[in-house]
Order: structure tokens, then C-alpha cells, then sequence
């Protein structure tokens, strides 16, 4: 069940994403309602991280193409904001949590200008919205899993940003913490703001999000959340059937196999 | 010492400028290199530094002199063209980036030798001081060499300044730069000039075979001292300056001398002490804080054996054997006397003859630490659902670390039980 909408906020048009000649995505043909909190769903190698990735313009296209709000991604980069997986980053690396968090106001701000007063202050509330204010000064690399995650929250809130890519926001952290994420996600959700999340969990997948997709290597379901988790497209997403489409893909890296004739 | 005195009492104009420039140098090539130390591409640094030494021949083949502005030019190239290959090599062929570096790197510092070698045999005029190119000498900055080489040390260091904050975002999370719209590619095409300029300058005084040691050295020291990357900066540009000096010091000494392994044998012995002794990273004060912890544990055991002792003698004020104290835990003969040494000195234990006896002091904190060890049992129990039997190791080693602000909250939580899951009660004060 593949349900496209009016007036998306997010379209990917006939998507292929390969990494050295092995696609990874294939023919994505995806479109998102405005203000829902959507979990995108797959097993481990599912292309879900790629996917985001490829929306973001952070992978190159091998074919199709993304809008945003409707429009070229480019011209819309301030409005959208990236959460990426907690491990993509060395948190050994010199700075303080508030280092961090105004970071979010670097696209605001632009290059070469100093970052403002008032930066200081968004961004200062925004920890405060993930209860880390206590951390401000604080070195990155003394937090736990769930306090790393909290702070890469605050910097995409320092974005203030109206569509949200969050790369797996709840894989390890504490309860409490992924209580506190899915509480602000409501919220901002509530304030129509769009919210994307990358999500491992399917049992608190139908609680967490009003829309749901479903992801191995292609697109197997994207809908209301109650209507896509069921157990046939379950079944189709995590069960063994796709082996052939990795094959395919592994030949494909073998031979060198352009993905698209041109 | 007579001629230490001359060279740093700075008297001498020659000396003035062979030190100006020497920190310049040292200190940019520092600043730079701290961005590729965080970025981890320190080897790509290596690379680099070595294949500028083609483009020095060829623009001295070009120019028959040592022409600095030349000498640049040549050095700029080689080592531009080097990076773009490595590049290319990278994203093109399934060889892996440690490879193609190695491959970059002998290739181009091969073909250099083989040029310098062909230069030195020509008998071409004003060849001299090419091969100083190779290790490094400091005493040559004078003249044309210091101006044009310290205005690029100074532009490096201007554009880093001006830069801080986008080459500060994209060695954090290069991916998250590029998602806000920040133009990657070409800050980090900046960087990568930054980095050939750096080295291109800093061969005159250090030399291309130890210049990524110029880089990478003196961040890596400078890690040790703080967690915050302007300060990062600083001490890098600092001890990198100090190792300049000194360099330009061994040149005014010994003119023979080339001056790149005494300058890296400076910035490094600066890294190694900052391993030993930098506060809270350096080893040194580690294992001192290791060992501090591990006598607190020792003696906070030994008066809690104090403490049960009396507890189960209903006296408090019982003079003990040591030997009686092996009964309630093993402890290794010296860590026993030790730990009774270093107690008595605290003034929480007292010895009369071979007898020891708890203080008051003594008992209150050997109290402490037994209510710890049983309030954690009971919260072990009530909170983790932790059988009994298993309570006693766990609660064995949190009870030394529990800070009295936790003590006060497990007090509460718990609502200061009488007693523990083994029916021992809890001492309270
Ligand atoms: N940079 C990369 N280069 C090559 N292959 C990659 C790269 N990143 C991811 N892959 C491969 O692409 C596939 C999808 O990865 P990813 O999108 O990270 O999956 P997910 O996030 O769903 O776990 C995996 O097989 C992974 O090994
Ligand atoms: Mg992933």
C-alpha cells in the first residue's frame, strides 16, 4: 500500500540511490502529508539512513529527483532541519554542548558573520526544551547516549526549522529520554511543523506516529500509520524475500552495471 | 652559553628576523594543522608535505636561483597536484585512502630525490641550499625569503580566523554543514590550500621529510590541555612557536646543522610530556587519581571492619589485632599496614602497642560507609528486583563513590529503612 498525497511537503520522484555502482534504493516513488509525524520503518541495511540522506542532497542521485515544500532543495535548506545518527559524529572532538547546539544557528547567521546575542538565547532555550540546561558548558564527550541525543535535538530546535529528518533520535537512549523526544515531537507536530523519523522499534511504531513507511531496499508501504503496520506488509518488509533484489544489486557492483540507460 | 645569551637577548637584527619567521611559520602551520589533526587526516598532511619537494626542482630548473616567489609557485603546484590525485584515485578506483596516500606520497617524494640529485650534479649556479629544502634550515629566512614567507604565514592565519566557525563545523559533522547549505566543497578547497600553504612555507625551516610533524604534533599536544577549541588553538600555535625558536637557536649555534629534526625533537618532546602531564588527560596524574581512589577504598574498608567489630561486640571503643581484621576481608599483608599506617595518620584510628582502636571520627565514617553498603543493598532489592544473595558485591564497590547528595536521595526514596536484605540493621547517625 503505497498512499501518495496532495500538496506534500516532501516528494521523492522515482528515486534510485546506489553507493560505488550497488543500488541501495530503488525507483522511490514518495510523497508526505504536511505536519505529520512520520516513522520511516525497514530492517538494519534498509536504506533508511540513505534515504534521508538522499533528500537531504547528502548522497548523489542516480536518478528521480526531490522537492521540498514544493520547491528545489535548495532553495528551501533554511526551513529544513537534519538530526543524523548519533554515531556519525566523534564526540571526542573539542566543544562545549553549547558549542554544539549553536551550531543550529550557523544557517541562520551565514558565513563569515559572528554568531548574535540572540543566537545565544535560542539556542539556550532550546536545551532548555530538552531539559540539558544544566549541561550548557559542559564537554561533549562526558554525556551519556541519551544526553548526546538530547543535544543534537536542541541544535536541530536551534534550527527552527519546519521540516525535521531525524536519523534513529531513540536508538540508545534511556526511557526517559525517548519519552521526552516523542513528547516534543508531538508538540511540534501539533504546531505543524513536519517530523521524519527514522524508527527501530515497531512496537511503539502505531503509539509514536500518524504516518508510517515501510522500507527494504524499495518502497513497500507508505500510509496512515494504523493501516500500514500490519502484519502482511510486515511480513513483506522484514521477511527474507528481497534476497533477490540484493543480488541483483551486488551483480550490478560486480559488473559496474549503470543504473539507469542513458 | 655565552652564545644562548646573545641569541635570546634578541641584539642582533639577523637573529630578529630568523626567530620572527620561524614562529610565524611554526605557529601557522600549527593552526592549520590542528583543523586536519580534528579532521584525522594526518596522514593526508604527510603526503602532501612530501610531494611539494618536485615542484621546488622544477621552479628551480625554471629559475636557475632560489627565487622564493618561484620556489612557492613550484611547491604549490606539486603539492596541489598531489591532493587532487589523491582525490581522484579515491573516488575512482577501489583502491582505499590509506593506499593511495602511501602511493602519492612515495611517488612524488621519489621523483623529487631523483630531481635534486640530477640538480646537484649539474653544477648549476646558487644550487647550494636547495637540499636544505630536505630537513630544514631555519638560518635561511632572511631577506626576500622572510617577506614573502611570513606575509603567507600571516594570510593563513587570517583566513583560519576568519573561517573559525565553518571550519570548525565541518571537522565536527562535515554532513550536517552541508545540509544547512554552507558550501563544503569549497571550504574545505580552502583548507586543503591552507594546508599546501603551510607546508610550502614551513619547509624552509623544518623540511619536507618532517613537516607533517609540524602539523599534526602540535595539536595533538595541545589536546591534552584543554577541551575547547580556541584554546586548542592557541597552545597548538604556542608550542609550535617554541620548537620555531629553538630551531632558529640550533641554526645560530651550529650553522651546519639542519634545523627540521631538532624542531620536531622539540614539539615532540612537548607532546610526550603533555601525555605524562597534561592535567586530567596526561597518564600521570591518571594513575595518581587512580591511586587516590584505590586508598580511599582501602581505608574506607578497613574502619567499615572497625565498624562491624564493634557492632557485633556492641563496643566501639574494642581494641583489635590487625590479624583480626583479615577475618571479615582479605587484605594483602601490605596494604594492610598501609592502610592502618595511613589511617593512623588521619586521626581515625589509634594504636596502643600492637592494639588498634577506632576514633570517633573513625566510627562515624566507617558508619557511613556501612549504612551506603546497606541502603544500596535495599535498593538494589526494591528497585532492581535483585535477589539478596546477589546484593552484597554490587553494593561492595558502589559504596565508596556514592556522593552525599545521592546518600541523601537514597535516604528518601528508600524512607531510611531499619534494615537490610540480610537483617543487618542500618547505622544511622
Ligand atoms: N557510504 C557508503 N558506502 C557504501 N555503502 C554504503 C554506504 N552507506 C551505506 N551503505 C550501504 O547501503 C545500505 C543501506 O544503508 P543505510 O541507508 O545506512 O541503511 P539503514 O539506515 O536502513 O540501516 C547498506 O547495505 C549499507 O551497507
Ligand atoms: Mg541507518
Amino acid at each position: 500500500m503505497i498512499r501518495q498525497v496532495n500538496d506534500p511537503v516532501l516528494e521523492l520522484h522515482d528515486l534510485t540511490v546506489t553507493y560505488n555502482k550497488k543500488p541501495v534504493l530503488w525507483g522511490v516513488d514518495l510523497s508526505l502529508p504536511k505536519g505529520a509525524l512520520v516513522g520511516i520503518m525497514g530492517p538494519n541495511g534498509a536504506g533508511k539512513s540513505t534515504l534521508i540522506k538522499a533528500a537531504m542532497g547528502l548522497v548523489p542521485l542516480s536518478s528521480g529527483f526531490v522537492k521540498i515544500f514544493d520547491q528545489e532543495l535548495d532553495a528551501v535548506r533554511k526551513k529544513i532541519s537534519y538530526v543524523p545518527q548519533r554515531e556519525s559524529v566523534d564526540w571526542d572532538f573539542p566543544a562545549s554542548v553549547m558549542d554544539v547546539v549553536l551550531m543550529g544557528r550557523y544557517g541562520k547567521v551565514g558565513m563569515f558573520k559572528g554568531l548574535r546575542k540572540a543566537d545565544r538565547e535560542i539556542a539556550h532555550d532550546c536545551l532548555k526544551k530538552v531539559s540539558m540546561e544544566n549541561f550548557a558548558q559542559r564537554q561533549i564527550s562526558q554525556l551519556s547516549g541519551g544526553q548526546q541525543q538530547r543535544v543534537f535535538l536542541a541544535r536541530a530546535l536551534a534550527q527552527e526549522a519546519d521540516l525535521y529528518f531525524m536519523d534513529e533520535p531513540f536508538a540508545g537512549v534511556d526511557a526517559a529520554t525517548e519519552r521526552a523526544i516523542i513528547t516534543l515531537l508531538k508538540e511540534m507536530s501539533a504546531q505543524g511543523k513536519t517530523v521524519i523519523v527514522v524508527h527501530h522499534d515497531l512496537q511503539s511504531a502505531t503509539r509514536y506516529f500518524d504516518w508510517a513507511v515501510l522500507l527494504n531496499l524499495r518502497l513497500v508501504a507508505s500510509g496512515p500509520a494504523e493501516e500500514v503496520i500490519t502484519t502482511p506488509l510486515l511480513q513483506e518488509t522484514y521477511g527474507g524475500k528481497l534476497t533477490l533484489l540484493s543480488e541483483v544489486g551486488n551483480l550490478m557492483q560486480k559488473e559496474q552495471y549503470p543504473t539507469r540507460e542513458n | 652559553m655565552d652564545n644562548f645569551v646573545t641569541f635570546f637577548s634578541f641584539q642582533d637584527p639577523n637573529i630578529r628576523y630568523v626567530v620572527f619567521g620561524s614562529v610565524l611559520l611554526a605557529s601557522s602551520a600549527a593552526i592549520v594543522g590542528t583543523f586536519i589533526f580534528l579532521k584525522k587526516k594526518a596522514l593526508v598532511g604527510d603526503a602532501v608535505a612530501h610531494s611539494v619537494l618536485p615542484g621546488i626542482c622544477v621552479a628551480f630548473l625554471i629559475a636557475e636561483t632560489k627565487n622564493p616567489f618561484i620556489l612557492v609557485l613550484g611547491a604549490f603546484v606539486s603539492g596541489w597536484i598531489s591532493l587532487v590525485l589523491l582525490d581522484y584515485i579515491v573516488a575512482k578506483s577501489k583502491i582505499k585512502e590509506d593506499t593511495a596516500i602511501g602511493l602519492i606520497l612515495s611517488v612524488f617524494f621519489g621523483l623529487g630525490i631523483l630531481m635534486l640529485t640530477i640538480i646537484q650534479h649539474s653544477g648549476m649556479a646558487g644550487q647550494s641550499g636547495l637540499d636544505s629544502f630536505l630537513f630544514g634550515k631555519a638560518a635561511a629566512l632572511v631577506g626576500n625569503d622572510l617577506v614573502v614567507f611570513s606575509s603567507i604565514s600571516i594570510l593563513i592565519m587570517a583566513v583560519v580566523f576568519i573561517l573559525f566557525k565553518e571550519l570548525r563545523l565541518i571537522a565536527f559533522d562535515t554532513n550536517f554543514a552541508v545540509a544547512i547549505g554552507f558550501p563544503v566543497r569549497s571550504i574545505e578547497l580552502v583548507l586543503t590550500t591552507l594546508t599546501v600553504l603551510a607546508v610550502v612555507v614551513g619547509i624552509q625551516a623544518v623540511g619536507v621529510v618532517l613537516m607533517a610533524a609540524m602539523l599534526i604534533t602540535p595539536a595533538a599536544a595541545a589536546r591534552f590541555w584543554t577541551d575547547k577549541l580556541p584554546v586548542m588553538l592557541l597552545l597548538a600555535a604556542i608550542f609550535g612557536a617554541i620548537s620555531g625558536v629553538f630551531g632558529a637557536y640550533i641554526s645560530y649555534v651550529a650553522p651546519a646543522m639542519p634545523t627540521g629534526p631538532w624542531i620536531v625533537m622539540v614539539i615532540s618532546f612537548i607532546a610526550i610530556s603533555s601525555f605524562f602531564f597534561a592535567p586530567t588527560k596526561g597518564i600521570v596524574i591518571k594513575s595518581l587519581l587512580q591511586r587516590r581512589f584505590r586508598m580511599k577504598i582501602l581505608e574506607e574498608n578497613i574502619l567499615k571492619i572497625f565498624f562491624r567489630i564493634g557492632e557485633e561486640n556492641k563496643d566501639f571503643k574494642k581494641h583489635i589485632q590487625a590479624k583480626e581484621l583479615q577475618k571479615y576481608k582479605h587484605f594483602s599483608e601490605g596494604d594492610l599496614k598501609r592502610g592502618l599506617r595511613r589511617l593512623r595518620r588521619q586521626g581515625f584510628i589509634e594504636k596502643t602497642g600492637s592494639l588498634y582502636q577506632q576514633t570517633i571520627a573513625g566510627n562515624n565514617k566507617g558508619k557511613r560507609v556501612v549504612k551506603l553498603h546497606r541502603l544500596w543493598e535495599v535498593y538494589l532489592m526494591q528497585y532492581l528486583r535483585i535477589a539478596p544473595d546477589h546484593v552484597h558485591e554490587d553494593a561492595e564497590s558502589i559504596e565508596h563513590i556514592i556522593t552525599p547528595e545521592i546518600e541523601k536521595e537514597l535516604e528518601e526514596k528508600l524512607n531510611f529503612p531499619q534494615h537490610d536484605p540480610h537483617q543487618s540493621q542500618i547505622p544511622y547517625q
